[in-house]
């Protein structure tokens, strides 16, 4: 019991402390912060990954998130997810996700997503993946986003 | 004499009248609930080793069934995650169990595609797929809607019912499990129906 509890707690020490004290810097590019980009752990079978961030605009226009790239990957979208009446959808955003003035988008399991589509190898937890961002007007934004598990994006080998 | 007790009979009658249209206007008047009767039923899918598999084969223990497919890349894994952790916190209880994940994808979710992707996560879980003819027809029977979106070239990804479904020891419904449940009222509703 003692055991099981150190464990958890270790656990627990272990994914919080990337999160606090070696936070992925915010990345910039014209207007555009990136903040707190991160992948979740791919499975085997699984064929298709998703990372999210939060994407601040801090100029007066607006912006939008086209698309991306990835070495990691065949293809980069960014997805959207809905529930309505119990039913799951899942959508790209063809017009790309708009970022308004002075404002700020979550992508978060269950909303908006990244997906990687046709990922070359596995995602694990503790790697690094780089995936290129592409906007409007800020253009290119190179992130490496750390692959975690996140108690929002239960992987089925974290204790709960 | 003879007034006073036909007053009364009236009177009596009048009363019981308009109890009985009470109850029965409260019956009218709230609308019935979805019979559970209505979902659920007969279905034949094949499992991960290719074998059949039928609604016959989880009579004697309470199920979880949920329909999702592999290709899903977040709600499918949030679900069978979180359906990995029920079975953990309820112990020996989860022997007690079927656990059944059916592929509304049936095109991908080949037999040994959901070998690969269920080994993730809790080995009781069983995959199920088939034609999808059979597929549709199980999805049918048990309510859940599912549609299959294009996405870029020859992908696709399929909007679905996202709930997991609990049934008693007869494979009869019982309640849902909604997405957005926490894991503690999953609990609670799986061991309602294993009777603890």
């Amino acid at each position: 019991m003692n055991r099981r509890k150190f464990l958890t707690a270790a656990g627990a020490v272990a994914v919080l402390a990337p999160a606090s004290a070696f936070a992925t810097p915010d990345r910039r590019a014209g207007e555009v912060v990136v903040h707190d980009p991160w992948a979740r752990p791919s499975m085997p079978g699984a064929p298709n990954g998703a990372a999210y961030m939060t994407l601040q605009n801090t100029g007066n226009r607006p912006e939008r998130l086209l698309g991306g790239s990835s070495p990691a990957c065949a293809r980069v979208e960014v997805h959207e997810m809905s529930m309505a009446g119990g039913v799951m959808r899942m959508r790209p955003l063809a017009e790309g996700l708009v970022l308004p003035p002075h404002g700020e988008v979550r992508l978060a399991p269950g909303g908006y997503h990244i997906m990687l589509i046709g990922l070359r190898g596995p995602l694990r937890s503790g790697a690094r993946v780089r995936l290129d961002l592409r906007f409007e007007r800020a253009g290119r934004i190179s992130l490496d986003l750390p692959v975690e598990i996140r108690p929002d994006a239960p992987n089925p080998h974290m204790g709960m | 004499m003879r007034l006073t007790l036909q007053r009364v009979v009236v009177l009596v009658s009048m009363a019981a009248t308009l109890v009985v249209a009470a109850w029965a206007g409260h019956e009218v008047f709230s609308p019935p609930p979805t019979p559970p009767s209505a979902i659920g039923g007969a279905f034949t899918l094949t499992d991960m080793q290719g074998r059949s598999f039928t609604d016959r084969n989880l009579v004697g223990r309470p199920t979880l069934i949920y329909f999702g497919f592999t290709y899903c890349p977040e709600i499918c894994p949030t679900t069978l995650a979180h359906m990995t952790a029920w079975l953990r916190a309820l112990g020996p209880d989860a022997d007690r169990l079927n656990i059944v994940f059916v592929s509304v994808d049936p095109l991908r979710d080949t037999p040994a595609q959901l070998r690969l992707y269920l080994s993730n996560f809790d080995p009781r879980i069983v995959g199920l797929t088939g034609s999808e003819a059979a597929v549709a027809a199980t999805a049918r029977a048990y309510r859940v809607y599912y549609r299959k979106v294009p996405l870029t070239g020859a992908d696709y990804t399929i909007d679905h019912s996202s709930a997991v479904y609990l049934l008693d020891r007869r494979a009869r419904f019982v309640e849902p499990i909604r997405h957005e449940a926490t894991d503690a009222e999953a609990l609670a509703a799986i061991r309602r129906v294993l009777g603890r």
